[in-house]
């Protein structure tokens, strides 16, 4: 009774323009997400994360939440995914096809996902069947909302979040640089890459001591 | 729009990620996996901020703090990760099991692992 009013004006065989929309980016950014963990070619694997995070980034914005879409091409096209280069380059990740980019337990693996998947799936759309978003009335996530009540309501969250990442950017500082008893500190990270690669097989066992 | 769509695409990401984080074996790639797994809570987020029409926006306030705590991670994994691979000159997680549990005991004061050193010369 109650689900068949609630669907009233809803077709759920007829979808409307969002709908589509959302479906057809939805089944590219799936489809660049699977690639990504299925790849054997490691930068490749990278490259394919970038088209499955602007997927999502579109959907934010088809959910109407413009300034997180901004936000997630930023930092994450932007900076996520060229911190992932840096790292998959610094640890002198082969290049081409490797065999070995999965390990021995990926059909416990795929197991344990699709397990996952299906009842997951089972349970979202028994529990969501009847329910829509409505786009009607003022747009929900515009930079000027967004930023409203983020500087309203979450601004201690905010200023705590500021000091996170000071804190993060120091750990990374103090586990990249080059310490130890005795040693000079130096610049860690093109240090490490060119000492690699001088001298690939001698290097990581002297260090180890 | 359904609400089943970002709820199901969100669930369809994060189950890819969980494969990714179990099947495989470069550390790198195990990150990028979770970088899918955080980007499937965060559409779930803004899927139920939107559809809630929440006055605080809380979802969305969330799905930002998530987003700069997903970049703090993946500096910090990056940074153990190279660390590990400048002592072990492998970023192989499988063959790091020097604090794994051996049934007999008898080798745990650090015998060479012969495949670091392979990996090494690779």
């Amino acid at each position: 009774m109650t689900l068949a009013a609630t669907a009233a004006g809803h077709g759920f065989l007829s979808p409307t323009g969002v709908e589509i929309a959302f479906l057809l980016v939805g089944i590219g950014t799936l489809g660049a997400a699977v690639i990504t963990v299925t790849t054997r070619q490691l930068v490749h694997a990278a490259l394919w994360l970038v088209v499955a995070l602007g997927g999502v980034a579109v959907e934010y914005l088809l959910l109407t939440a413009e300034f997180i879409a901004w936000v997630q091409v930023l930092i994450y096209v932007g900076s996520v995914v060229v911190l992932l280069l840096f790292g998959l380059m610094l640890t002198k990740a082969p290049i081409g096809r490797s065999p070995d980019a999965d390990s021995g337990n990926r059909w416990a693996a795929l197991v344990v996902a699709l397990a996952a998947a299906g009842a997951l799936v089972w349970v979202v759309v028994d529990a969501f069947r009847a329910t829509w978003i409505s786009f009607d009335g003022p747009v929900q996530g515009s930079a000027e909302a967004s930023g409203r009540s983020l500087f309203q309501y979450w601004v201690l969250p905010f200023e705590a979040l500021s000091v996170l990442l000071l804190a993060a950017l120091v750990g990374a500082i103090v586990l990249s640089r080059r310490g130890g008893e005795g040693r000079a500190p130096a610049a860690a990270l093109p240090d490490a890459a060119a000492r690699a690669s001088a001298a690939p097989a001698t290097a990581p066992r002297e260090e180890q001591r | 729009m359904h609400l089943a769509y970002p709820a199901v695409l969100a669930v369809l990401l994060f189950c890819t990620g969980l494969y990714g984080v179990l099947a495989r074996r470069n550390a790198i790639l195990v990150l990028m996996s979770v970088e899918l797994m955080l980007n499937a809570v965060n559409l779930n987020l803004v899927a139920f901020d939107v559809w809630l029409r929440d006055t605080l926006h809380s979802g969305q306030a969330l799905t930002l703090f998530t987003i700069a705590i997903a970049a703090a991670e993946i500096g910090i994994g990056l940074a153990i990760v190279l660390l590990v691979y400048r002592n072990r000159g492998s970023s192989d997680i499988d063959r790091l099991r020097d604090l794994a549990e051996r049934p007999d005991g008898a080798d745990a004061d650090g015998t060479p692992q012969p495949d670091t050193q392979a990996e090494a010369t690779a």
